[in-house]
């Protein structure tokens, strides 16, 4: 999967992961008091895969279809100058959000610094009537006072580790991995290693 | 996806991907300017100087609106208070401009060049908004993008560029970014306003045969009659320009259906374009254009001020 | 007081003279040349490896005195001509007053024998104030002492004020120089209207702007008899309206510099790299490749190198905004030497008769020959000398060099001007 990192162990295989977002769709329905008023966003590359796994699953639980959105925090990063990824992926929120419950999701919850790029980003698109926190893992390392109301799988790691999702859809396999990351290469997500499904 | 420019003076330095990746990305500012809060927060603390030595409004609001909607903080430098104006060197001016500490330099000269000489005298990032007769690089981009937007892609594209060729920095850089993305090109001017050698920008052909030429288009970008600069009148009135290079509502069916209509304004109307053709519904996209330099400029400077490309931190 | 140069091969085309072998100069004349002289007393410079040649000339030169003695000056430029292996120089008229006057003319004569380093032989200009519209006072400063006349930096635009200028200074035993520039069409011509125009987007300044006035010129020469000197000729077509006029038998010189020679309009980048903005223009392969065979050939006369000085402010701009011209004294000669002699173009012999022979020809002046009798103004070269261009090392006020960085082979190691030392082992003697 890597060519830069050492992988370390498996933390979720595939059934693992199913397992997590079917418990996780039953907790963001139980919270919510149903999907009325619900939306979910996510993250790109991997958050918006498993909100899209998220919707398809609280539609068999609760029969219903709630809005999908996906959203790309490239342009709210709090380290641009150093950082900057060519590769920008497009916003795509096709409902307002003014009002709305907002599911936000991501794959893996580190120094917190996404999720308050991602919360500056739908500030400036709508004013929800709530902001959750959905991750399929949360590795720990927090640098900012943010905190997940959802989760799949608590990971203790190293911060000398990275976790990464690897997805069916664009990646093959499903699986939460832990790898060792060379000095001086940064900790982030898998590149994706096949065009997002447009 | 690499893209490791520092400078946006020279289009003929970027290759086919680099164009791309700039417009790729300025598409995705489309979803930031459709918004009510048109404005993210990316450059915000650089400082980002317009220096326009050479009146322009266009051109520069442009740049003021790209700035402000990604929250770097912007300084106009230039009009009746440039410092050239009271002697002082080009070279003084830009030392004094980046003791401000300042991030970027957007300049627009009468002088071809002096974007060259700005980058090696500053050190910071340098954006060519046209530098005398030479280039005007984010004009062809945000034509570029016009273009791919209406046509999906720039395969099996032929461009005419018809009207001042010889005193137009919109073809310095369009005639060879067209070639860059594989369009064919054809140039259409009178033999006044052509330069020395076309066939150096790029052009494929060269004629001055406006009605023979229109048929094969796909586009036809009409450049503006530059009134103000000319040395000695290279046609005999504006009457005859239209007459023989005029984009007139006749010359509507010579063009192929979905020919669209390029012009990188302001319009001189009734000269190079009749109102029919300028307010086409179908065919001009004179207006997209405008929009789009917004959204190449935001890109431009997004691409060219961001760091090493890197992973994402979760 | 004697001086004895030992051991060196001169070399002189006039006296079809190359060999190794000992000069005796006294009181300014070489007195005698040949082998194992022998002299009382004096002082004896062994020049073994090296070459000794007439003194060269520059016949196009900008020094800039009087008014703008902050580029150059007679002081600053005749150190920079003898540094370059000159013993004499002409400076153009496109001063600050012109000199197109007496007063003007014995000014530039008198800072030349007090500050001077070289001997400095004076254009007057054609036109009162280079404007073209009024004759100069041509027969005043001819008879101070300016035995030819140009409005460098100009053509005369009108065909009957350059026949009136050729007319009247017919009468004297003179030769006018000409800058040939149409102005109608080179306007505001930055570079070579062609390739480089075009890829730098600036106006252009055509061939076709030079050939027309070297065309008319030729033809006023025919009318007028007066002799004519194109002045740094840049273009094929140029040199072969030169070459018929030759062949017709009209009393018709021409010249080229280095740079025209071996720069093209190629050089000039996306830098926009102002050393290189000359007037005329750098043009292109084609045109260098052919004045370089119309050198070898004898078509051009002379090799100059309108050294035209600049402060780095001036030319550390805008492109279009610097002004024209580059140094080229301190450069000129090894210039020739490894791109012409080395390369086996031309030999010594052609080399003299262009840098030293001609252009005292067609300034009127004494020829000089290394043979008893002639004055002793004598060039000594190292023709193995390897050395790289650098602003350091200019004598000159300016560094405007187009040739910064070129590493040259062959360069004036010692300048005598009437016997005396100008420059020694690469020193300028003060």
């Amino acid at each position: 999967m890597n060519d830069e990192s050492m992988v370390k162990s498996v933390c979720m295989d595939a059934d693992d992961i199913e397992r997590a977002v079917t418990r996780m769709a039953h907790q963001i329905l139980e919270a919510n008091k149903g999907a009325e008023n619900l939306a979910l966003v996510g993250i790109v590359t991997r958050g918006d895969l498993l909100a899209k796994m998220l919707v398809h699953k609280i539609e068999e639980i609760e029969g219903v279809k709630v809005p999908l959105g996906k959203l790309d925090i490239s342009f709210y990063r709090d380290d641009f100058a150093t950082h900057m990824s060519p590769e920008v992926h497009s916003t795509d929120i096709p409902f307002s959000i003014d009002g709305m419950t907002i599911v936000l999701v991501d794959d893996v919850l580190y120094t917190g610094r996404t999720i308050r790029a991602a919360l500056d980003a739908l500030m400036d698109i709508g004013r929800p009537a709530a902001v959750e926190l959905a991750v399929l893992v949360d590795r720990g390392h927090r640098e900012l006072p943010i905190r997940a109301d959802f989760v799949g799988k608590n990971v203790p790691s190293s911060s000398s580790e990275n976790v990464r999702l690897f997805l069916e859809e664009v990646d093959g396999i499903s699986a939460v991995e832990i790898l060792d990351i060379e000095p001086g290469k940064r900790a982030g997500a898998a590149a994706l290693t096949k065009k997002e499904g447009e | 996806m690499a893209f490791d420019h520092k400078h946006l003076i020279d289009i003929t330095e970027y290759s086919a991907d680099d164009i791309m990746t700039i417009l790729e990305t300025a598409k995705t500012f489309k979803q930031v300017n459709e918004r009510r809060i048109k404005k993210v927060p990316t450059l915000k603390g650089f400082t980002v100087v317009n220096m326009f030595n050479e009146p322009s409004t266009r051109t520069r609001s442009s740049f003021e609106i790209a700035e402000k909607r990604l929250s770097a903080d912007s300084l106009n430098f230039g009009g009746s208070s440039t410092a050239t104006v009271k002697g002082e060197s080009l070279v003084d001016t830009v030392k004094t401009l980046c003791s401000y500490k300042i991030d970027c330099i957007v300049v627009r000269d009468r002088w071809a060049g002096v974007p060259r000489k700005i980058a090696d005298v500053s050190g910071v990032s340098v954006i060519d908004a046209g530098d005398g007769k030479h280039q005007h690089p984010t004009q062809a981009l945000l034509d570029l993008y016009s273009i791919w937007e209406e046509k999906g892609s720039f395969d099996n594209l032929h461009v005419g560029v018809v009207g001042d060729i010889s005193h137009s920095r919109v073809c310095g850089s369009l005639i060879p970014a067209l070639k860059i993305m594989g369009c064919e090109v054809t140039v259409i001017a009178p033999p006044t306003l052509l330069p020395a050698r076309p066939d150096i920008l790029g052009a494929d052909h060269v004629t001055s045969n406006l009605d023979e030429a229109l048929p094969e288009l796909d586009v036809v970008y009409m450049l503006r009659i530059q009134r103000e600069r000319f040395e000695g009148a290279p046609y005999p009135n504006l009457r005859e320009y239209n007459l023989l290079y005029g984009l007139t509502e006749e010359r509507d069916k010579l063009l192929k259906p979905d020919a669209c209509v390029c012009h990188p304004g302001p319009i001189n109307r009734g000269v190079e374009l009749d109102s029919f053709m300028a307010d086409h519904p179908k065919r001009s996209i004179i207006l997209d254009q405008v929009y789009a330099g917004v959204l190449v400029r935001m890109a431009a400077l997004y691409l060219l001020l961001g760091g090493s490309n890197d992973g994402i931190d979760a | 007081m004697a001086l004895m140069l030992k051991n060196a091969r001169l070399i002189d085309p006039q006296i079809g003279l190359d060999e190794v072998a000992d000069i005796l100069i006294r009181d300014g004349k070489i007195v005698e040349v040949g082998h194992d002289l022998t002299m009382e007393k004096g002082v004896e410079r062994d020049l073994s490896g090296k070459i000794v040649t007439p003194g060269l000339v520059d016949m196009h030169v900008h020094f800039r005195d009087p008014g703008q003695e902050q580029k150059e000056d007679i002081a600053s430029g005749s150190r920079a001509a003898a540094h370059g292996g000159f013993t004499a120089v002409c400076t153009m008229p496109n001063t600050s007053p012109v000199v197109d006057d007496a007063v003007a003319v014995e000014y530039v004569k008198a800072r030349a024998a007090a500050v001077g380093k070289c001997r400095v032989v004076v254009a007057g200009a054609c036109s009162k104030d280079l404007k073209g519209e009024v004759l100069s006072d041509m027969g005043d400063m001819y008879a101070h002492g300016a035995p030819v006349f140009t409005d460098d930096g100009h053509g005369i635009q009108d065909a009957g004020m350059m026949r009136r200028v050729m007319d009247y200074a017919n009468q004297f035993d003179t030769v006018i120089m000409a800058h040939c520039q149409d102005d109608s069409l080179v306007a505001d011509g930055q570079v070579n209207e062609g390739v480089a125009s075009t890829r730098l987007g600036m106006v252009g300044w055509p061939a076709e702007g030079e050939e027309l006035e070297i065309a008319r010129d030729i033809a006023l020469c025919r009318l007028t008899g007066c002799p004519l000197h194109i002045q740094h000729i840049t273009t094929k077509r140029g040199l072969d309206l030169v070459a018929a006029a030759k062949a017709e038998g009209l009393p018709v010189t021409c010249e080229v510099t280095p740079h025209h020679m071996f720069l093209t309009e190629d050089a000039i980048t996306a830098e926009y790299q102002t050393a290189l903005k000359v007037n005329p223009p750098l043009r292109t392969a084609e045109d260098a490749a052919a004045l370089i065979e119309g050198l070898a050939n004898g078509t051009i006369d002379a090799i100059v190198t309108d050294h035209a000085p600049h402060t780095d402010w001036e030319k550390d701009r805008e492109f279009e905004l610097a002004p024209f011209g580059m140094t080229g004294l301190e450069t000129s000669l090894s210039l020739v030497l490894t791109h012409l002699v080395r390369a086996g173009v031309i030999d010594y012999g052609r080399m003299i008769q262009a840098m030293a022979v001609a252009p005292r020809e067609i300034l009127r002046q004494e020829p000089v020959k290394i043979e008893a009798g002639s004055v002793a103004d004598l060039t000594v070269i190292d023709p193995e000398a390897a050395w790289t261009v650098e602003v350091g090392d200019f004598y000159s006020k300016a560094n405007n060099s187009g040739f910064v960085g070129a590493e040259l082979t062959g360069r004036a190691t010692d300048v005598y001007v009437g016997g005396y030392a100008t420059m020694e082992d690469g020193k300028i003697v003060e």
